[in-house]
């Protein structure tokens, strides 16, 4: 059967109450007759044969490339680069669509002689991935093969003997990138295209950058100037990313983009009540919600954490495209359009979003009060093209605890932005330019990010730059459920209930206001007109 | 207070309920009893207005003072050493000024050798007083300050209570009650942020910030700003409660929640952590070039150590007891650990200069009567005393015994 494009529901007195993630919980909503709820499109089919896919794409290029066989010799160098633990969103039932890619090239490189092969982790300023996490993206067989050689790395920005300075684009920005990579005779870089931000000329010049090049486009007056980020045209953060791709390809970096998006199938057997359309539960989707939700209410934090982030998405394969990093990078955003596109008519004074427990930064650790901000204010705000669902000086209502928690190993510096930057200032410029470069060169942060499994220092301040757009255009971000001291230290208003918060939100947008709702996940797109 | 061993076991069992709770059953009671006489020449009666509760005032109180006390107090006493009174007849003060019956004085109270009637001793001569080891020697009974000596009196009294000249200081007309009865806990103030002997690059983190946390903060600022000493780049200041941290940020203060001291001190010394990836509890590479530890509990005196450099200076200011802690930072960091008691006179950059004049000038340009949250007459000891037991929860900070005529209970707003 077909599957169901995504659709805005009215929600009028028939409507049973909609699902609202609330970190590692959920529960059930009534929203206002009236509301609107955009839901996803379901999941598209699964490739049939993705292995052949793969091949097919790699032997097959897009844009001017030739295919990866006629591009592997002998004696060559070749790096193999892929994107990290943040992505796809939950990490994917093995095998990972990474470890199939790299099997794949791996194996042309082996038939072509290829044997000096070293394959990168793009963390950019991420944490470094532990073995399992590696193992679980690459496979047993390629970890065995690589990381026992000293051949399996991860992208360090803080080494700068490892570091290359290709040039400075016509906007000044510093390109400095891994220098293993930009010296290879060929550099594959696998992408897992999760959302339309993802991919193209982001991959090499984000993913395997240096502080000093990144701190280019990772601040205010960029993300406050990208409208939205899943909107190239009219996001800056792209521009600055195609500036110095080009900046890349012209010092002779020879880059094979491989890029990938999966289906939107998101949660796991008992679990896939959480993608479907309420009304369409059946009893045992009741029973089973009931079960859980009552389970992880019941459950501490720590352990709720626990169960919640073993699940793994049955993300499949959708689409594949390899060759030039643009011509790939434009097919594979148009097959992530038609996956997660939802049309939605006009705009809302009021947005809700129930925040779940997961972001690209906290896989396998805790959902910190400035992931919670980024999540919803960062990402959910910025799935739009167009124009964002809520108007300008409108209203966004999360739903989220917010607790004053952190993984101490994964997020350090993010405990110290929460104590020392934010009790000063929610201003992302007053913070870039007080506070950044303190932390950005601080020698524990950048000796944990490089031998532990810490986040860069300076990777708080770009999660809350991720805000900046939504916390102008908004007027209020209100969260509900949300400890309140933490809520208002980073500036916003917590509420109790839904009501609460609707009443709160009135004394901004007036008092008949309009609400949309963003049933995510799975992700979707809003197309708003 | 008196030496009722059963009542400080009681005390001491009653503070284990909140600091302060020993009021109520301990060694201290509300009674009827002749004013000190007047021990000898240049000493004279001075009737307490105001008199703060201090920290060591509670120990007492509570049972839990260091037994290293027992032989430089004498029981029965009045307690009380934070005073602001007038002179009941015409006097001298230290300065040997004449004195006015009915003026205004606060008393510098430790019982030196001059007060004592001995010749003075080195430190005595040098006018370290607080470093006076005739404590319990001449014609006094042992004391080592006004407010722990029988034959002194104390502030916690609506009689009188006598002064030698030496420990008497006139009062400007232009400080109130309030910032008077404050002069003494700053001069210990200026005398601890002095001991720290910080320069401009140095950072210092103060732990605690109760009258004597916020007091060293407010020193250090009164002290640059008069050009007496120079000012840190960096002042760190724990502080738990909202009414000291307002008080800290007040100050000039950078406010840390105490929890997250380490982690500050780290930050703003760009240090390490040893060993410790989570950063929680562990040894810093470098830290603050001076602490000051104004709690002086085993607790505070380990984290001192553990966020100071090596090389650097732990000051401590919070009376301590029997405590016990590891040691070996101290000895493996060379850092130095030195008391911070009293006053007497302090090597500022203009020379020599006496600690409570200083205290005088710094109660007066800062007002640091604002300090003083509740005032209660004497027979409502008990509450007065659990309230400074738990002063920073209950948004307090210095609470004190009001005995001037006909004045009720008052609660400032600020």
């Amino acid at each position: 059967m077909r599957p169901r494009p995504g659709f805005v529901l009215e929600v009028d007195r028939s409507t049973p109450p909609t699902l609202m993630w609330k970190g590692e919980g959920f529960g059930l909503v009534k929203l206002p007759v009236g509301s609107r709820v955009v839901y996803a499109p379901e999941p598209f089919e699964a490739l049939d044969d993705p292995e052949g896919a793969i091949r097919h794409a790699l032997e097959h290029p897009t844009g001017e490339s030739e295919p990866l066989s006629a591009l592997l010799r002998p004696g060559m160098t070749l790096t193999i680069c892929f994107d990290d633990i943040s992505l796809p969103l939950p990490p994917m039932e093995a095998p990972d669509i990474r470890q199939m890619i790299i099997e794949a090239v791996l194996d042309e490189a082996a038939s072509a002689g290829v044997d000096d092969v070293v394959l990168i982790a793009a963390l950019a300023l991420h944490r470094r991935m532990t073995e399992p996490e590696l193992r679980h993206a690459l496979g047993d067989r390629v970890y065995d093969a690589f990381a026992p050689h000293g051949l399996l790395l991860q992208h360090d920005a803080e080494d700068p003997s490892n570091l290359i300075h290709l040039g400075v684009t016509k906007h000044g920005e510093d390109v400095e990138i891994n220098k293993r990579a930009a010296e290879s005779d060929l550099l594959v870089y696998v992408n897992i295209n999760l959302v339309a931000m993802d991919g193209g000329h982001k991959s090499v010049a984000t993913g395997l950058a240096s502080y000093k090049s990144l701190r280019h486009h990772h601040n205010p007056e960029t993300m406050t100037h990208s409208k939205s980020f899943m909107d190239a045209p009219a996001s800056e953060l792209h521009s600055a990313n195609w500036r110095m791709g080009r900046l890349i390809r012209d010092a002779g970096v020879k880059i094979f983009q491989i890029e990938t998006t999966l289906n939107t199938d998101t949660f796991p057997g008992n679990f896939q009540f959480l993608q479907k359309r309420e009304w369409e539960w059946s009893l045992k989707d009741r029973a089973t919600f009931l079960a859980a939700s009552k389970a992880l209410d019941a459950a501490p934090p720590k352990m709720a954490r626990q169960i919640l982030h073993s699940i793994k998405a049955p993300h499949a394969l959708r689409s594949v495209y390899a060759g030039e990093v643009e011509a790939v990078h434009e097919k594979i955003t148009a097959d992530v359009w038609a996956q997660q596109g939802v049309a939605v008519a006009g705009q809302t004074d009021i947005v809700t979003m129930g925040l779940p427990y997961i972001s690209p930064y906290n896989v396998n650790s805790i959902l910190n009060p400035i992931l919670v901000a980024c999540l919803g204010l960062g990402y959910f705000f910025n799935l739009y093209r167009g124009k964002p669902v809520v108007r300008e000086g409108g209203v966004a209502i999360l739903f989220h605890p917010t607790r004053p928690e952190f993984h101490p190993g994964h997020h350090p510096s993010y405990i110290d932005f929460f104590e020392q930057v934010l009790t000063e200032t929610t201003d992302p410029v007053v913070m870039h330019e007080q506070f950044e470069e303190a932390f950005a060169t601080d020698p524990w942060y950048i000796h944990l990010y490089r031998t532990g499994h810490a986040y860069h220092g300076v990777h708080p301040f770009y999660m809350w730059y991720w805000c900046s757009h939504a916390m102008k255009h908004l007027g209020r971000v209100i969260i509900v459920g949300g400890d309140p001291a933490t809520v208002r230290r980073m500036g916003f208003h917590p509420a109790s209930t839904l009501d609460d918060a609707l009443e709160m939100a009135k004394d901004v947008v007036g008092p008949d206001p309009t609400l949309t709702h963003l049933h995510t996940p799975p992700l979707l797109l809003a197309d708003v007109t | 207070m008196e030496r009722k061993l059963t009542r400080f076991a009681a005390a001491r069992m009653a503070s284990a309920f909140g600091s302060g709770r020993g009021a109520q059953l301990g060694p201290l009671r509300l009674v009827d009893t002749a004013p000190p006489s007047i021990p000898s020449q240049d000493w004279f009666a001075v009737a307490p207005l105001l008199s703060g509760i201090c920290g060591s005032d509670l120990a007492s109180v509570d049972g839990r003072s260091s037994l290293y006390f027992e032989d430089i107090v004498s029981f029965p006493f009045i307690l009380g050493h934070e005073i602001v009174g007038t002179m009941v007849d015409d006097g001298i003060a230290a300065d040997g000024s004449a004195l006015t019956k009915g003026q205004r004085v606060v008393i510098q109270p430790v019982l030196g050798c001059v007060a004592r009637g001995l010749e003075p001793c080195d430190a005595c001569r040098s006018g370290e007083v607080g470093r006076c080891g005739c404590l319990s020697h001449g014609h006094l009974k042992p004391g080592l300050q006004t407010g722990f000596c029988h034959d002194t009196g104390g502030g916690w009294s609506d009689g009188h209570l006598v002064a030698h000249a030496s420990q008497i200081f006139a009062v400007p007309d232009s400080l109130g009650d309030d910032d008077a009865v404050t002069v003494e806990p700053m001069a210990c103030a200026i005398h601890a942020a002095l001991r720290a002997q910080a320069g401009a690059d140095d950072t210092v983190a103060i732990i605690g910030a109760g009258t004597l946390g916020l007091g060293v903060t407010a020193a250090f600022g009164f002290l640059a700003d008069t050009g007496r000493a120079q000012r840190p780049a960096r002042l760190l200041v724990a502080a738990r409660y909202p009414v000291q941290r307002q008080m800290a940020a007040k100050l000039g203060a950078q406010v840390v929640d105490p929890g997250h001291l380490d982690r500050a001190v780290r930050s703003a010394t760009s240090s390490l952590v040893v060993g410790r990836p989570s950063g929680r509890g562990g040894l810093l590479s470098g830290g603050a070039d001076v602490t000051i530890d104004c709690v002086g509990s085993a607790e505070s005196i380990a984290e001192a150590l553990r966020i100071t450099r090596p090389g650097g200076r732990v000051v401590l200011v919070g009376m301590p007891a029997k405590v016990t802690v590891d040691l070996a930072p101290l000895w493996h960091r060379e850092i130095e650990l030195v008391g911070a008691y009293a006053y007497g006179s302090e090597d500022v950059a203009a020379g020599s200069e006496v600690t409570f004049d200083l205290a005088i000038e710094m109660a007066g340009s800062l007002h640091t009567g604002r300090l003083v949250s509740a005032a209660y007459s004497l027979d409502r000891f008990e509450e007065a005393l659990a309230h400074a037991g738990s002063a920073g929860p209950r948004g307090a900070i210095k609470i004190v015994f009001d005995v001037r005529p006909k004045r009720a209970v008052t609660q400032r707003e600020d």
